[in-house]
């Protein structure tokens, strides 16, 4: 190798090094100024609840679970998890096809609540109608109506309700069956109290949406009760067709809002009913919707659920640092211990690689709301192994070269020609590992193979651009290229018996 | 160190050379005992599966007079009378395994651990798996194995030669048994964790065989055009070459899964880290035999029926006027000197 080349190869390999820190510098200017500066941690890591909602499919019915009712679930139950206001509350569907699943996720000790409130489909109740108005709030408390059987508490509230504020209509929460409940209709036009359950949603088995093209009013509803539904109705609207409007009314409530307060004409003991209206084709099968199902289009069980107290994430976090901590301690004392002054650009190339990483998760936590969980945490300290892992093929190719007699400069180069083959067909094999783990994965185990992917991205742009060009410049210092007994590159360390044979003394 | 250091020049040289290659009956044999161990432990006992993948209800209650006695009176008093299973973890924790239970019965038995531990309900960390949901995972680690290892063995077979491919694929199939075997023979229990440490090693497995097979497609390169080593000796010589490196490899990755798994186990006592890095740890030990005692033996068996290998074999059997038959071919690649990759390539030494 001619001075001239081997300045060069210096320069080069300078150059590029310096880049990489400049662009790391760079990322990190990148990362304080958009405010990304601490994790997104999972819900194993902070406390939480997980729920996975897998769409329950029955006999003939796989074709119902489409996109369109997936999202449409996801955007009713994320109504009723944003009615709890605890922030940063997740809901989003994950998986393809018939195996999608809703996830969510709320973080902190909310445990119970959540799970109650998208565990279970909404309860679909009739309850009679006592009082019907307008939406907008009445002016005094004197024009709250006297009904028998309604506490002044309850007039007032009534009174004060203001329906004509979105906020009052997103439903969810305080349905208690078994009292009289105030609230609005789903657009906002009317405000009732009612009275307590009489019917169940429990009992329809049957409702559809119905279009007769001989009556003027068009689409219908048409539903069927259950034995005890049956009776139970027929009681109910056998009392409320006798009694004076608004009390012959008999609302169909959901989540707290009420979906149609259809008139009852007369006693229905058939157990089947018709609802009819001005409905265009859409209300009605919302409502027939409604009927069948509670508020989701389709109806789920729980896959999973997760209640993590906030104590046990602290300590899950803790154990996963204490781990990473210890594992980098370990691999960085090997080696050092066993490659001595090459180790040194091992832990350098580590410590690279590590803030490289948690530069990566602090970005992508801010772009892409990329979470930190446990089984991540994990992945990131496994990588350790494998990046180390690829310096050792490289180191242990130089010191081949280097036994087979060339001068340590060029066995650097052409060591390196041949490691970097094995590194890129290795890494390649831990990313198709972790491309397939994160398509195939469910939950936590995506994060596993997100960061093991990254991680291994981020080994190959480090031993090419960090540790390669490290080395580089290493052997061209005398304290390596003299074969000092600390350098790793010792006679003694490579096994050279005869000094004299070999070149490792330029 | 400074010894073993000097055990690799050794090696590289030829110097000191163990015969995998010769002797891989002796391994198969071991392999092959190890394999039927877990077959048969597979049928009679099976695995241990977590409440993942069958269902059912966790509960863990931390408490600092956690009993096993009021798990089991908090139990009764819900009225859960299933197969439960109950745990202590470390000095403060008792976790409550149950099988799948109905809503009002999960309610019921986090009410009584609350009551009866005297904790909030929010303290108690629950999973509750649907039976479902079990038969979900089970599939799709399933399909995750079986991707895995159809994308792999392509990929190798593209970069590397398809010999090579279905040697490691053989491999990794090999240590998916013993590892399995392991579990099912001690008992540990089987968690989605398991399954992901258990993926993740495969691919460890796989860079394993990479590097020796590596160094192997090197060393066999031109072996029939120089006509003075057989296929066996310059495979069994790559293994040598690469041992050092495989022992590093494997103790640097060990090192970061043995101190999760010390946290995982020590501190923590149980959950994800503890089943990930346990099956980690099992597979990358597996992992680093085969590549040595299995990949490579049946990589050189494979390539030696191949015509123009035979042929060689019979050249330079001819010419170093020992029998060289197939099998036996390395064991003479222990002392004879004549055929030693790098000591017969032209030295490059005082290069400067």
């Amino acid at each position: 190798m001619s001075a001239n080349k081997s300045a060069q190869t210096q320069s080069r390999a300078l150059r590029t090094i310096s880049i990489l820190i400049l662009s790391v510098v760079a990322f990190t200017g990148i990362a304080f100024v958009t405010g990304a500066t601490s994790f997104k941690l999972g819900l194993d890591l902070q406390g939480g609840t997980s729920v996975t909602l897998q769409p329950r499919i029955g006999v003939g019915e796989s074709g119902k679970v489409t996109n369109e009712s997936i999202d449409q679930a996801v955007e009713i139950i994320r109504q009723r998890v944003n009615s709890l206001g605890v922030a940063e509350s997740e809901v989003s569907a994950q998986g393809t096809g018939v195996n999608r699943q809703i996830v969510i996720s709320v973080p902190g000790e909310t445990g119970r609540r959540i799970v109650d409130l998208v565990g279970q489909t909404a309860e679909l109740r009739f309850r009679p109608v006592l009082v019907e108005g307008n939406a907008a709030p009445s002016l005094s408390t004197e024009a709250a109506p006297a009904v028998g059987g309604v506490p002044i508490e309850v007039s007032n509230a009534y009174a004060a309700l203001d329906c004509t504020i979105p906020e009052n209509r997103q439903g969810g929460g305080g349905d208690n069956p078994d009292s009289i409940l105030v609230g609005c209709d789903r657009a906002g036009i009317n405000k009732y109290i009612l009275g307590p359950a009489e019917v169940l949603g429990r009992q329809v088995t049957q409702a559809s949406s119905i279009l007769d093209p001989t009556a003027a009013s068009g689409w219908y509803v048409t539903l069927e009760f259950d034995g005890e539904g049956s009776s139970k109705f027929g009681a109910m609207t056998t009392r409320l067709t006798s009694l004076p409007a608004p009390q012959n009314q008999a609302a169909i409530v959901l989540d707290g809002l009420v979906y149609s307060a259809p008139r009852i004409n007369e006693a229905i003991n058939t157990g089947t009913a018709q609802i009819t209206g001005n409905f265009t084709q859409e209300d009605a099968t919302d409502l027939a919707n409604v009927l069948k199902y509670g508020a989701l289009p389709l109806s789920f069980d729980r896959g999973e659920v997760q209640q993590i107290s906030a104590s046990l994430g602290a300590e899950q976090l803790r154990g996963g640092l204490i781990a990473g901590l210890l594992g980098l301690l370990l691999v960085i004392l090997y080696s050092l211990m066993y490659y001595k002054g090459l180790g040194l650009a091992s832990v350098s190339s580590l410590l690279v690689a590590a803030a490289m990483a948690i530069l990566l998760f602090l970005l992508l936590g801010e772009w892409i709301d990329f979470t930190l969980t446990l089984a991540g945490i994990a992945g990131a300290i496994v990588a350790i192994g494998v990046t180390a892992d690829s310096f050792i093929v490289y180191f242990e190719r130089i010191r081949d070269e280097v036994r087979e007699g060339r001068p340590l400069k060029s066995a650097v180069e052409t060591g390196w020609a041949r490691a970097r083959r094995t590194i890129v067909v290795a890494d390649m094999v831990s990313l198709i590992a972790a491309v397939l783990l994160y398509f195939f994965a469910v939950g936590g185990v995506r994060g596993f193979a997100l960061t093991l992917g990254l991680t291994t991205l981020i080994d190959l742009i480090v031993i090419f651009f960090f540790t390669k060009p490290l080395i580089t410049l290493m052997a061209g210092m005398k304290f390596f290229g003299g074969g000092s007994r600390w350098s790793g590159f010792s006679d003694k360390s490579l096994g050279i018996v005869k000094k004299a044979e070999t070149g490792a003394s330029i | 160190m400074a010894k073993f250091s000097g055990i690799g020049g050794r090696l590289y040289r030829g110097e000191t050379s163990y015969d995998f290659i010769g002797k891989r009956r002796r391994w198969y044999g071991f392999s092959i005992l190890l394999i039927v161990i877990s077959a048969v432990t597979l049928f009679t006992q099976g695995l241990q599966l977590g409440i993942e993948f069958k269902g059912g209800s966790s509960f863990t209650v931390t408490s600092s007079n956690a009993s096993i006695e009021t798990a089991e009176s908090a139990l009764e008093d819900a009225g859960v009378e299933t197969q439960n299973i109950i745990q202590k973890i470390g000095n403060d924790k008792v976790r409550v395994q149950t099988e799948p239970l109905s809503n009002v019965q999960q309610t019921a038995v986090q009410d009584q651990l609350a009551a009866k531990f005297g904790v909030s309900i929010e303290s108690i960390d629950v999973q509750i798996i649907g039976p479902s949901w079990g038969e979900e995972i089970t599939r799709k680690a399933l399909y995750g194995l079986f991707g895995f290892l159809i994308v792999v063995m392509l990929y190798l077979a593209m970069t590397f030669e398809p010999k090579m491919a279905i040697s490691a694929i053989i491999a990794v199939i090999h240590d998916v048994f013993i590892t399995v075997g392991i579990y099912a023979v001690v008992g540990f229990e089987v968690t989605p964790a398991t399954v992901i440490g258990f993926l993740t090693i495969l691919g460890y497995s796989l860079y394993d065989t990479v590097v020796v097979f590596d160094k192997v497609h090197e060393n066999t390169k031109s072996i029939v055009s120089t006509g003075r080593t057989t296929y066996s000796k310059a495979a069994n010589l790559a293994i040598n070459q690469t041992l050092v490196r495989s022992f590093n490899t494997s103790v640097i990755a060990l090192l970061p899964v043995g101190s999760i798994l010390f946290v995982g186990a020590g501190l923590l006592g149980a959950g994800t880290l503890k089943d990930l890095s346990l099956s980690l740890f099992i597979g990358l030990a597996i992992g680093t035999y085969s590549s040595i005692f299995i990949a490579t033996p049946i990589l050189t068996v494979l390539r030696e029926r191949e015509p123009a290998m035979q042929a060689l074999a019979k050249r330079v059997g001819t010419r170093s006027g020992a029998s060289t038959s197939t099998a036996s071919a390395s064991e003479a690649s222990v002392k004879s000197n004549s055929d030693r990759g790098p000591r017969n390539q032209p030295k490059r030494k005082n290069r400067k």
